[in-house]
């Protein structure tokens, strides 16, 4: 019997998780040291929002499980996340590009600030409480992502073109962001949960206004064929997740 | 919650304790928890970080112990340290009942932060955090070493989840500062 509220959590939680584990790749292979930091920081804020999340989805299963547990034993078609947050940094430039990176981070830190922002009047307690640290925390990953975004696409020929080239394969997931089909219509009914179509045009004009700044344009592409909600990933999907879990799972019950 | 983002419990619950010598003495279970040090600016206690919010006996005097506690960011990696330490703590007075329960709401803020706190930040050469207003400025900072105020900011991301990365222009020496949340 599934259970929408802890459907929807793990939406939230999983996005988080699997865009955490990503951000770590970064650590040791950013353009600088001080990038390095800032991106693992990004990515222990956003691997908290999913420890709160998870923790939180988990006390709504029969039996609880802890956000262990949901982290390391769920399989591939249990994960709720958005495909933006699963695939590589690989472009056509490279195995981990950068551009790439601060495309990324800018729609999913956009999303998530008009996510949360409207999460602040969740009727559910928790949902709110997490929602209520997690707005600062985004704010920042935007201003972040943006200034880069703006550095590069406002900077030389080949950084604007590789920047819109990101921007590019990025934008073709963003419509999978705002699909709400995927959330209980009594959880909307009940202000539990937010619609995320609700907040389309918050972001478009947000996001709209960095790309102005940075002299780039927003991509006409056609969007990709989600599912991440309904489980259904793509193939990079299953390596994050071997490397992810085979350590827990190779070592059932082991403790630090 | 008064000005200083203190909450109840604080006062409310003394406990007995024995001494290595076998002496009892007077400790309030507050004071016990509030002198845990923050792993990683060891000068502050969570009293003075504002982590702390309360520390309770719901069954009674002598009886089970539960210290809230709320983090600072929502990765703060500090918080499972500081729930050993709190742990660690209480058993040296004697108390090994003791739950420690993590808090998110309301929202931890720097607005939180003592005083006493920031002039400890302050002292280890971390720049305290600002006032938070509801517009974001970038004020110039105050160099802990020296105390010029020619400082510019390297990187909004520092050693730490809470701190971003400044140097002083006038004796060159870089410093963290703790950012307003």
């Amino acid at each position: 019997m599934r259970n929408p509220l802890q459907d929807y959590v793990l939406a939230l939680a999983d996005d988080a998780l699997i865009a955490a584990q990503r951000m770590g790749e970064w650590i040791a292979r950013a353009p600088q040291i001080e990038e390095d930091v800032a991106l693992g920081n990004i990515g222990l804020d956003l691997l908290g929002q999913a420890r709160s999340l998870l923790t939180y989805a988990g006390t709504l299963a029969d039996p609880v499980r802890t956000e262990d547990d949901l982290a390391y034993w769920r399989d591939e078609r249990e994960f709720r996340n958005v495909h933006l947050v699963e695939r590589s940094w690989a472009s056509a430039f490279g195995e981990h590009d950068f551009a790439v990176a601060m495309a990324r981070l800018l729609v999913l830190s956009t999303y998530q600030h008009e996510l949360y922002g409207a999460l602040l009047a969740s009727t559910d307690e928790t949902v709110a409480a997490v929602a209520a640290k997690a707005v600062k925390e985004v704010a920042y990953h935007h201003e972040h992502a943006a200034l880069w975004v703006v550095r590069l696409g406002d900077g030389t020929p080949v950084s604007h073109e590789r920047m819109q080239a990101a921007l590019g394969s990025e934008w073709r997931h963003v419509d999978e962001l705002f699909d709400g089909s995927y959330v209980d219509a009594a959880l909307l009914a009940d202000r539990v949960a937010v619609d995320p179509a609700t907040l389309r045009p918050a972001f478009d004009r947000r996001a709209g206004e960095v790309l102005a700044q940075a002299t780039l344009t927003v991509p006409d592409v056609r969007p990709a064929v989600g599912g991440g909600r309904r489980g259904v990933h793509t193939e990079q999907m299953g390596y994050l997740l071997a490397e992810m879990q085979h350590l827990t799972r190779s070592h059932p019950g082991a403790t630090w | 919650m008064d000005g200083n983002g203190r909450v109840s419990g604080q006062n409310a619950t003394v406990g007995r304790h024995m001494d290595g010598n076998g002496r009892a003495g007077e400790q309030s279970l507050w004071d016990v928890a509030a002198a845990v040090p923050d792993p990683e600016v060891p000068v502050l206690t969570i009293e003075d970080l504002g982590v702390l919010r309360s520390v309770e006996e719901p069954d009674g005097p002598g009886g089970r112990v539960v210290v809230t506690i709320t983090p600072t960011y929502s990765g703060c990696p500090a918080m499972d340290t500081i729930r050993d330490d709190l742990l660690t703590a209480f058993a040296a007075v004697g108390r090994t009942d003791v739950d420690v329960v993590l808090t998110l709401s309301p929202a931890w803020t720097t607005d939180w932060m003592s005083e006493a706190g920031k002039a400890k930040l302050l002292d280890y050469g971390i720049a305290p955090p600002g006032a938070r207003g509801p517009v974001a400025l970038t004020l110039s900072l105050r160099c802990p070493q020296c105390g010029s105020p020619d400082t510019r900011e390297l990187s909004r991301f520092g050693s730490t989840a809470c701190k971003s990365l400044w140097v002083c222009n006038a004796c060159r020496e870089p410093f963290d500062h703790f950012k307003a949340i």
